[in-house]
Parts: C-alpha cells; structure tokens; sequence
C-alpha cells in the first residue's frame, strides 16, 4: 500500500532530502504535500487527509512542537504518525515531542537508513 | 561525551572543542551530501562568495559561519538535492543554511549541557564578499579549515563570554 506523507520544515531543500529519503527507504509515496512551518501544516491538513507526518521543530510562525499540540483537534491528523526531524538534540524536546504524541524523533544531520528505522515501524505495514 | 566544564578546563577556554566542530562539519557532509572533507594542505582563505550564519544564545553565545566560494555551495546543494549542477537554481541560500544549522546543532550535541542550554537562530545567508561582520563575540573564536571537493570551507564559531 503507498502512503500520503505531509513533510513540514522551513528549509525547501530539506523538504526535498526528506522525501528523497523517504523513497530511498522503500516508501511508497503516492502523494507528497509540503508546508513551510506549523500554521502553514495546519492548513494543508484541513483539505487533505495523509498517513504520515514529518516535521521539523525550528519553525517561523508556528513551531513544530506547537502544531503536533494543535494536531489532535484536526480531523485529518486522527491516528497519523508523526516523526520530528531536527537539529535540535535536547531530551526536554524528545520528550515534549513524545509526550504529544510524536511516534519518532530524528536528529538532523542523518541517513536515509535511520528515517527507514524510525519511519516504517510507525507506519503499520503501510508502506 | 565531555562536558563544558570538563573541556574548558582541559585546554584554553574554548580550545577544547576545535575538534568536535571539525567532527560536527564532516559528520554533516558525510551523511547528508554523501562525501567526506579533506584536509587543507594550505591555510588557503576561501573567497567568501557566500556565508551562512547561525546564531546561539543561552549558555554559548556567539555566532558559526559557513564560508565558502559559490560555486562549493552550488555544489553543496546539487548533492543535497540528488540533481544535476546545472538544475541547481535559487535554492543554494537554503542549502548552506541548513549545512550551516546542521554543523551548529551537531555541534552543541556534542557538547553536554549546550543541547538543552543553548537555542539556534534560523539561518542568514550573505552571498558576495564585500562586507565585514561586526559581533559582540570576545574572544579569538574557532576556525576549522577543510576542502570540500577541492574547494576551501571555512567554519568558524565565534564566542560572546
């Protein structure tokens, strides 16, 4: 089964190296939708249904910690994984992140073998 | 992992952590452009066609750069995107700003309590050579020179005590 993924970071380049990786990793993407910060994901949500989420924390306007908070009143995001990938290495951030809900946290820089190793287990067979 | 107290009083302040930077800036090029940086057989200055900047504050304050000449970072960003030089476009400001981001948050990763103390402005980009940055840094600062394909990389992290 391919998969609808929502890449959401403030970087256009790295927006692209994540759903590179996501393919190198074997996922099968039938759609990529993109948003450059947490406000801009909430809208992208509000018209498409995905299976995945990948966000970065370090965002303009609306953070990546501050839109997985937002994520459980948005019909479309019901059950999504979510996977933040970040430079920012902190435990108090993992564990905020994994606290509201984020199922994988990835530190920037990294491979597309450890997106595959935090990415698949979250997706349930989907990919 | 060493902690700050631990490097600072081990080598000069800040002296210590010369080569964690070079370890954060490869480990950066290895895993996201695929290549590992060479050593410089000369102190070359590279022209400093582009920089990128990020800023830190909390615990370290101060300001890493990223110079290099434009075309490295038009590389930079051809292996960062999987494409062809000549596709590369507007997006080389982007991608030395996140090689920039990426060597400062590797970077205070390794330096135990600048993860949770420390925060990273969002990258500047400054392309051309024609300037002079003034900080508030005060001390002599750090610099890692490499080669990047050949090329000069010039990584600096300047400090405000």
């Amino acid at each position: 089964m391919s998969i609808r993924a929502l890449i959401v970071d403030d970087s256009s380049v790295m927006r692209k190296i994540v759903e590179r990786s996501l393919r190198q990793a074997g996922i099968d993407l039938t759609k990529v939708f993109e948003a450059g910060n947490g406000a801009e994901a909430l809208v992208v949500l509000q018209e498409n249904p995905v299976d995945l989420i990948l966000c970065d924390i370090n965002m303009p306007v609306m953070d990546g910690l501050e839109f997985i908070k937002q994520l459980p009143g948005v019909a479309n995001a019901k059950g999504v994984p979510v996977v933040m990938i970040t430079t920012e290495g902190s435990e108090s951030h993992v564990v905020e992140a994994l606290s509201h809900g984020a199922r994988g946290y990835i530190r920037k820089p990294f491979t597309p073998e450890q997106v595959k190793e935090h990415v698949v287990p979250t997706l349930g067979g989907k990919s | 992992m060493k902690s700050m107290n631990e490097l600072l009083a081990a080598k000069g302040p800040h002296e210590a952590w010369l080569p964690l930077l070079e370890t954060a800036t490869r480990e950066v090029f290895e895993l996201m452009l695929s290549c590992q940086l060479a050593a410089p057989g000369t102190a070359e200055e590279p022209a400093a066609d582009v920089t990128a900047m990020v800023g830190l504050a909390g615990q370290l304050c101060g300001v890493l750069s990223v110079r290099c000449e434009a075309r490295a970072a038009t590389l930079m960003t051809s292996k960062m995107l999987g494409v062809p030089l000549n596709e590369v476009g507007p997006e080389v400001a982007d991608a030395l700003g996140e090689v920039c981001n990426m060597v400062a948050g590797n970077f205070k990763n390794k330096v135990a309590g600048l993860a949770e103390g420390c925060m990273l402005s969002p990258p500047t980009v400054i392309t051309g050579s024609n300037y002079t940055m003034h900080s508030l840094a005060d001390s002599a600062g750090l610099e890692v020179r490499l080669l990047f394909e050949g090329m000069p990389l010039l990584i600096s992290l300047q400090i405000h005590s």
